[in-house]
């Protein structure tokens, strides 16, 4: 039971992270703009978020450099994106090189930082004492943790029941009928990218300054950013299957740590702790999930008629032909 | 009293007070080209090599290093003298076949992002026929072939895997192939580390010479020049390919329907392409391609499986194709250049500079080919204004 709820609580912590990316993408995508940079941005804010904190001493500060990290890196994507009409894709792919290439460059000499303040921890009183779920949601889980918890209702609501969350999705499906009722397709699109791009510094910064304390080159994100991505096709642009999908995800990272420590698993020698070299089938396990996860997201999107915001990727040129 | 007619209820246009707030008297204007001059794609390519290269500049200033002393050692480094030349041109085979991978796939529309796990897994291949099917008494002749095929085939599957995906259940390629990268350096290491382990370092023991692929150098008995040329066979294996990809695409009626679903999948579907097989057999070709260039890096070059065998060869290759505007005889000249930027930046510090370089490359190729699309115009805003 305790393996189980271990787990699980360290899900929750490093499933904050991705939750953070997912919802910012999945906003950028609900506008219609795909944004493939989020792996970039999250390393952007790693390290500005990390940098910061350890100059100023201030992990909160760290935490908005991040944010402003992510944000302007999005405002190339958006720029290129939006006003040059350039493609989405490799748009976002250019984001990714100049967000490894340039956090790498800034982050010389950051990984051997000593003495940087992290984000602090709360455990809330009465919560923590219900059984199974206190212990892993509510004991020693860092401030971000429950800004996660805020977040994903949140987002949903202002997605689905309120007039801007409306506007959002308008132009994320048919740019041009938003348009023609007076809605500044161009501004919302830019403000949306925007947006993601902070909670993508922000998931960066989370993780550099929280939940594994630290600068490690681009093995501070070891691709959440591109899982991130996929998560937002199987959660069908909705937050709070992002949230349990962010969590599942983040709770297979540390299973997979702790399935190497284990002797023996229901009454069976662990096959992973005799041979050391079979760790790495576990470690494929999160990339080689995605991928399930995609499938069982594409087919479910194909059966019920749902899926893309149907302007996604397509940029908008006022009066000419097209979604 | 006289009934208003219709045209006296029209607002009457009045001339408006100028408006207080300051109006920048001139704007941009977008005009659509109808036809685009065939230099200018390549004078907006070069501008935006020449734009990344100053940006990277003053960030690198900014960081305290002095940009033109850099660039001046990247140059150096990479073209100053022939036996540089030679180490350009090794880095640039593979990045001509991986450069190629991404060519093919990106002319059907396809965005496969994974030519750096199927370079892996091709060398995975080319490894699997040293270790375990020849021993070192073998031909070459029979060896290094069944590399290549091996290599191509293992390749290719890491290819159809996503395309297969994409055809059947229409899963996003682009998610799927970066994954399968993850799970191709996975695979790889659980060989290296383990079965294929040289005395428990993390490599395989060196190649036999009969898997090595010949060098020039190997013949500077009759050709003196040649002595200390590292170049290798796997450069001649990329002009090949070349010459065959562009027979491909443009000569033949498979390479019409590639172009076809890329330029406009759903007129292809109506002319009855089939679309399914075409993603499986394009990003199966693609792979290939890319594990191909695994094969000859491990064969030509470092003669073992290990982990680092590419200084991303494969995320290169993406910016390889788009500089080359997905023609198949610019992917050569694209390869050297960013062959050259491999090799002329690997000492210098930091360690990023390559990377962020051809993020901004790439982004400034990308945002410039608007110029190409649109002729820009600033105009009067007095003027033009309709509304």
């Amino acid at each position: 039971m305790n393996f189980w709820i271990n787990i699980l609580a360290s899900g929750v912590s490093t499933g904050t992270a991705l939750l953070f990316a997912t919802i910012g993408e999945l906003f950028a995508e609900r506008a219609g703009i795909l944004n493939l940079g989020v792996e970039g941005m999250m390393l952007m804010g790693a390290v500005t978020g990390y940098g910061v904190a350890y100059a100023s001493g201030n992990p909160w500060l760290g935490l908005v450099a991040g944010m402003l990290a992510g944000a302007f890196l999005s405002f190339l994507h958006a720029f290129v994106a939006i006003s040059l009409r350039a493609d989405q894709v490799v748009s976002g792919l250019s984001l990714t090189f100049l967000g490894t290439g340039l956090s790498l460059v800034l982050g010389e000499g950051l990984s051997k930082a000593v003495g940087v303040q992290t984000i602090p921890s709360l455990t809330v009183p009465l919560l923590s004492q219900i059984p199974f779920f206190g212990p892993i949601l509510f004991e020693q889980k860092s401030l971000l943790v429950y800004v996660g918890y805020v977040l994903t209702p949140a987002a949903w609501f202002y997605i689905y029941r309120t007039r801007p969350g409306l506007h959002l999705r308008a132009i994320g499906e048919y740019p041009a009928a938003a348009d023609s009722l007076g809605i500044n397709v161009f501004a919302l699109r830019y403000f949306y990218v925007l947006v993601g791009g902070a909670l993508g510094g922000l998931a960066g910064a989370s993780l550099s300054l929280s939940i594994s304390p630290g600068w490690y080159s681009e093995f501070t994100t070891s691709g959440l950013g591109w899982i991130a991505v996929g998560l937002v096709i199987f959660a069908q642009w909705n937050p709070f299957r992002a949230a349990i999908g962010a969590y599942l995800f983040g709770s297979l990272r540390r299973l997979v740590l702790d399935l190497q420590g284990e002797q023996v698993i229901a009454f069976f020698p662990n096959p992973f702790f005799q041979d050391r070299n079979l760790q790495f089938f576990l470690e494929m396990i999160p990339y080689a999930l995605t991928i399930v996860v995609l499938i069982i997201g594409s087919r479910q999107a194909l059966r019920r008629r749902l899926g893309a915001p149907a302007a996604l990727g397509i940029p908008y040129v006022r009066g000419e032909r097209g979604l | 009293m006289t009934t208003p007619t219709p045209y006296s209820l029209l607002p009457t246009p009045t001339p408006r007070a100028s408006p207080r707030r300051f109006a920048f008297p001139y704007r941009l204007e977008l005009e659509p080209r109808m036809t685009t001059p065939r230099w200018l794609p390549w004078a907006t390519s070069l501008g935006s090599v020449v734009f990344a290269l100053v940006v990277g500049g003053l960030v690198l200033a900014y960081v305290g290093g002095d940009p033109i002393d850099a660039y001046a050692h990247i140059f150096n480094a990479a073209f100053g003298n022939p036996g540089v030349l030679s180490d350009t041109l090794v880095k640039a085979s593979p990045l001509i076949l991986t450069g190629l991978a991404c060519l093919i796939a990106f002319r059907a529309r396809l965005w496969n992002i994974g030519a750096e796990g199927q370079f892996f897994i091709g060398a995975f291949g080319a490894t699997f026929v040293v270790q375990q099917m020849f021993d070192k008494d073998a031909s070459p002749w029979l060896v290094i072939p069944t590399m290549a095929l091996m290599g191509f085939a293992c390749g290719a599957l890491w290819g159809a895997i996503p395309g297969f995906l994409r055809g059947r259940f229409g899963v996003n390629e682009i998610i799927t192939t970066l994954m399968m990268n993850y799970i191709a350096f996975f695979w790889n290491d659980f060989f290296i580390y383990g079965r294929w382990s040289d005395r428990g370092f993390q490599l395989t023991p060196t190649f036999p010479k009969n898997a090595w692929m010949p060098r020039l150098s190997d013949f500077a008995d009759q050709f003196p020049a040649f002595s200390g040329i590292t170049i290798h066979a796997g450069l001649f294996l990329g002009l090949a390919a070349t010459v065959a990809i562009a027979y491909l695409l443009f000569r033949t009626r498979w390479g019409y329907e590639i172009r076809l679903i890329g330029d406009n999948a759903r007129a292809a579907e109506y002319a009855g392409i089939n679309i399914v097989r075409n993603t499986v057999f394009v990003l199966a070709l693609s792979g290939g391609l890319a594990g191909l260039a695994g094969m000859a890096e491990v064969s030509g070059v470092v003669h073992r499986l290990q982990e680092r065998i590419s200084p991303g060869y494969g995320f290169t290759a993406i910016i390889v194709a788009w500089l080359a505007k997905l023609n198949p005889w610019a992917v050569i000249p694209v390869a050297i250049v960013f062959g050259g930027l491999i090799i002329g930046s690997r000492e210098i510090q930091p360690s990023g500079l390559s990377r962020m370089l051809q993020g901004i490359v790439l982004f400034a190729i990308i945002g410039s080919e608007i110029l190409n699309r649109y002729r820009v115009r600033l105009v009067r805003a007095q003027l033009s204004q309709s509304l």
